[in-house]
């Protein structure tokens, strides 16, 4: 079990975002996290990540509990949604200083040369595009070696090249016998990549399953549809 | 006069001469007779100089006074002493042991004296009509109950003090019941009170004379008509110092001094009909610090430069008049180029008034918030005295 | 939180502001040194600047680096890191390179001027001592205020404030204390209440080391007795010491709790 979690709460002010998730996640398999906005989705994962603090439930980690814990983030790589970077430094620094801070082995060359960024290197991460942003981002994800891979919304402002090369990537990487979990809006995305679907909705988990199991609970021939048909299955009940 | 002359005579003093001895030459001599002293140690005191003779030093000889009582006392008129090195006056807590006393006696001259290891220096009672010049007076005190005076006149009139070099006394100079003294290029520094001290002195003038240093610069106290013109006090800063202290004082003028840098340029204390004109304040913590009832003052052509304050006044009564000085805090415009500022001038700083109401607040002294109630007090006067302004300030500094 | 401080404190003496901030203090120590020829008397008007100035300037930057560097901030919080020691990194890369920039802005002229021969070389290092806590204790402040703040109007609104009181709000509670209770002894309350405020406390320290001092007259004489001793001095130390590491301590114990 790479992630397990029990009877998560977590409410900012009034509002409850989480109440009571249990989950687990197993090794070796992509986890496809969705819902609709406001679901919880970034709560649960940086509950995970240790950024949000749960106000009662448990988190393990490759087994281990992580409260009060900062250590086993060495074995996550995260990408974060939107890429927030310091704006005055240069690509080139900000990949040695991740690199630096987790002081683990990386191989970001190839990755580099895979999405073309080069050029980019010298350049401060205030003056990059969003697209190009996101590629610095998965370069900084991907270039670590870790057991866990979480990505939030990934496919944000890539070009079709580009997200063929995460999509490989991503393959690439189950391939290893890694756990994969991610958000992303794009259906067809996660269709493709998902081996598993999470549906988050108001705080809970309402269905967790394949694809396939998906499609024959709610009768539905394409998942787009599948996953539409969840949320108004709930408000016929 | 020819038979004067031959009547006079001129005796010689040495250690190894056929008089060696001061006081029993003195003895031998007649009235108007010269003794010139050759150099050498002469180990005497309680010298009785009781007749007019001329006392003269050849290359400073030494009289050594061992700490055992006083040095010289002349009780005779016309005496003149010149050119001596006296050192070792006896301290006593019971009497005024000086270096050189003169006691009821006019025409009297002292000069080119040098006074070391002294209790008190020269000391004249009941004297007058004599001149104390070109003396340099070392002490070394170090505590006022048992150190004495460099100069004190003592019911004592007409005398002229000039060139004289004090330091390391109690009072530099000191006047008590001494009328018409004239006090002109002295010198009086690192003394333990007071530079020049006035007490019940009246129609003195005192002129270009340098005060530093001092416990206290100069005190004018319960006196009348004196003139203080030219002279600068300096660096009289400590907690209790300042350059002048005028208590109880009528009728005088300041005039063309200089204070610079003394804790209190002015402390003036009950005193009335006193003018102040073009005087420097230079860098004090207070330029002017009025404390009780002063009154008919009137303050004209100062220059006051960069002061902590230039004005403290603990009461909002004011009947004194300030009037074209130069502030080097005036901030106004002269529109019509006349030289003096359209806006008049409020010298009196709220924080001074909150200081002179509550000591204590001084430690608020440099803080942002006195700055910005005293830009505030400044722009609409709510405490301080309302006419208490220079209406005609002037643009440029006096020079 | 080393590697954190290393970052932090590379990417601001890079920015703009700290070259600011270094010229300003730079220029400001060769226009009075040379301009007036005078040390004791730069070191007071030093001493205003520094009063008034550090704590602002602490309190700004402190903020303005805050919510500047949330991004940043967030991309640390998913890596390996200890939560505490980013933003105690954080602080400490700001306060170090302001006091930098103060410590070689302030140092040149002076050790141009030729510091080390004059007397006034222990007034000075007393007013870089104090600037250094002062620069520490309101980059302290504001980094608190800003963690517990996510609204960065709010925050900004918040820090200006504390600095307006105890720059100026403070001083006059202070001083209508002092007249209000005038008919009592007041040596000990005043001593306490300078004692207090880190601002005051720093002035009262500095001034009692300059000729200005005798301004203070018999209150001052009472200061002096107590500063001036070896126990006054080791107080004070610690009083600003304690300005200093309740903010951060308020700081790890808030970083620890927070949600991003």
């Amino acid at each position: 079990m790479t992630i397990e979690i029990n009877n998560l709460h977590k409410k900012f002010g009034k509002n409850k975002v989480l109440k009571g998730v249990d989950l687990s996640i197993d090794q070796g398999r992509i986890y496809a996290i969705l819902g609709p906005n406001g679901s919880g989705k970034t709560t649960l994962i940086k509950s995970i990540l240790g950024m949000v603090i749960p106000e009662k439930g448990n988190i393990s980690v490759l087994n281990s509990p992580i409260k009060k814990d900062w250590k086993y983030r060495k074995k996550i790589d995260y990408l974060p949604q939107i890429a927030n970077f310091p704006p005055n430094i240069k690509v080139k620094e900000l990949i040695r200083m991740i690199k630096d801070l987790r002081n683990s082995p990386s191989e970001e060359a190839s990755l580099i040369s895979l999405f073309g960024i080069q050029t980019f290197l010298d350049k401060k991460l205030s003056t990059l595009s969003g697209g190009t942003k996101q590629k610095v981002n998965i370069v900084l994800t991907f270039m670590f070696d870790s057991p866990l891979i979480i990505l939030d919304e990934p496919t944000t402002g890539l070009d079709p090249k580009a997200l063929i090369c995460l999509k490989g990537l991503i393959q690439n990487e189950k391939a290893k016998g890694k756990t994969i979990l991610i958000t992303s809006h794009i259906m067809q995305f996660v269709e493709e990549m998902a081996d598993e679907i999470l549906y988050l909705l108001e705080g809970e988990i309402y269905f967790k399953g394949t694809v396939g199991i998906l499609m024959e609970q709610t009768g539905q021939h394409d998942f787009e549809h599948a996953i539409a048909a969840l949320t108004s299955t709930e408000n016929h009940a | 006069m020819v038979c004067q002359g031959t009547w006079a005579k001129t005796w010689t003093i040495c250690p190894t001469c056929e008089h060696s001895s001061i006081k029993q030459t003195i003895q031998e001599a007649n009235a108007h007779d010269t003794l010139l002293i050759q150099k050498g140690t002469y180990r005497e005191f309680e010298i009785l100089v009781d007749k007019p003779l001329v006392i003269k030093g050849i290359n400073y000889p030494i009289v050594d006074g061992e700490k055992k009582g006083e040095i010289f006392r002349i009780t005779s008129d016309s005496v003149t002493l010149d050119g001596l090195f006296i050192i070792n006056v006896g301290v006593s807590y019971t009497k005024d042991n000086a270096a050189i006393r003169v006691v009821q006696s006019k025409n009297f001259s002292i000069q080119n004296m040098v006074l070391e290891q002294l209790f008190f220096g020269i000391y004249l009672e009941k004297s007058s009509h004599g001149k104390v010049y070109h003396n340099r007076i070392i002490g070394d005190a170090v505590d006022e109950y048992n150190s004495g005076n460099g100069i004190q006149l003592w019911y004592s009139s007409d005398v002229e003090v000039r060139k004289n070099h004090v330091q390391g006394t109690r009072d530099g100079i000191y006047l008590e019941f001494s009328d018409r003294i004239t006090i002109t290029d002295n010198v009086s520094m690192d003394n333990l009170r007071y530079g020049l001290h006035f007490m019940f002195s009246n129609n003195d003038i005192y002129t270009n004379n340098t005060f530093e240093n001092n416990g206290a610069g100069v005190a004018v106290m319960f006196s009348k008509f004196i003139t203080m013109k030219n002279n600068t006090f300096r660096k009289n800063w400590g907690t209790a110092a300042y350059g002048m202290l005028l208590k109880e004082i009528n009728d005088a003028e300041i005039s063309d001094n200089t204070f610079e840098e003394n804790t209190i340029g002015i402390n003036i204390e009950g005193s009335n009909r006193i003018k102040y004109i073009n005087n420097d304040f230079v860098g004090n913590g207070w330029a002017i610090r009025v404390v009780g009832a002063c009154y008919t003052n009137s303050f004209k052509g100062n220059n006051f430069l960069y002061n902590s304050f230039d004005i403290s006044y603990n009461s909002k009564l004011n009947d004194n008049v300030f009037e074209g000085n130069f502030w080097s805090s005036y901030t106004g415009y002269d529109l019509d180029k006349d030289g003096v500022g359209d806006v008049p001038y409020r010298p009196v700083k709220l924080f001074s008034y909150v200081v002179n109401r509550t000591p204590e607040t001084i430690v608020l002294l440099r803080s942002l918030f006195m700055d910005i109630i005293d830009f505030s007090e400044r722009v609409s006067p709510v405490f301080t005295p309302d006419n208490l302004k220079d209406a005609q300030p002037l643009m440029k500094i006096r020079p | 939180m080393l590697k954190i401080l290393k970052y932090s404190f590379y990417d601001l003496i890079r920015s703009r502001w700290s070259y600011v901030y270094f010229l300003f203090y730079l220029t400001l120590g060769f226009v009075l040194l040379f301009l007036n020829n005078d040390v004791s008397k730069a070191v007071i008007t030093m001493m205003n600047v520094i009063i008034v100035l550090i704590p602002l300037i602490g309190t700004i930057f402190g903020v303005m680096y805050y919510y500047n560097s949330r991004e940043f901030t967030e991309l640390l919080l998913a890596q390996p890191v200890k939560r505490s020691s980013i933003f105690l990194g954080q602080f400490f890369g700001v306060a170090g390179s302001l006091t930098l920039s103060l410590i070689l802005g302030l140092g040149i002229p002076f050790l141009l001027y030729g510091l080390m021969r004059s007397n006034a070389i222990f007034d000075f290092s007393l007013l870089l001592v104090t600037g250094a806590f002062l620069t520490f204790i309101f980059v302290g402040l504001s980094f608190l205020i800003a963690i517990s703040n996510e609204n960065k109007i709010k925050g900004f609104g918040y820090a200006v404030l504390l600095w307006l009181f105890l720059a100026v709000i403070y001083d006059g509670l202070f001083l209508m204390s002092l007249i209000v209770f005038e008919e009592y002894p007041l040596d000990t309350f005043s001593l306490i209440a300078t004692a207090l405020n880190p601002i005051d406390l720093s002035r009262i320290l500095i001034l009692l080391k300059l000729d200005i001092s005798a301004l203070l007259g018999y209150t001052g004489a009472i200061f002096k007795k107590f500063f001036g001793t070896q126990l006054g001095f080791v107080v004070s130390m610690a009083i600003l010491l304690f300005w200093t590491i309740w903010p951060v301590l308020g700081l790890r114990y808030k970083a620890n709790r927070k949600d991003f």
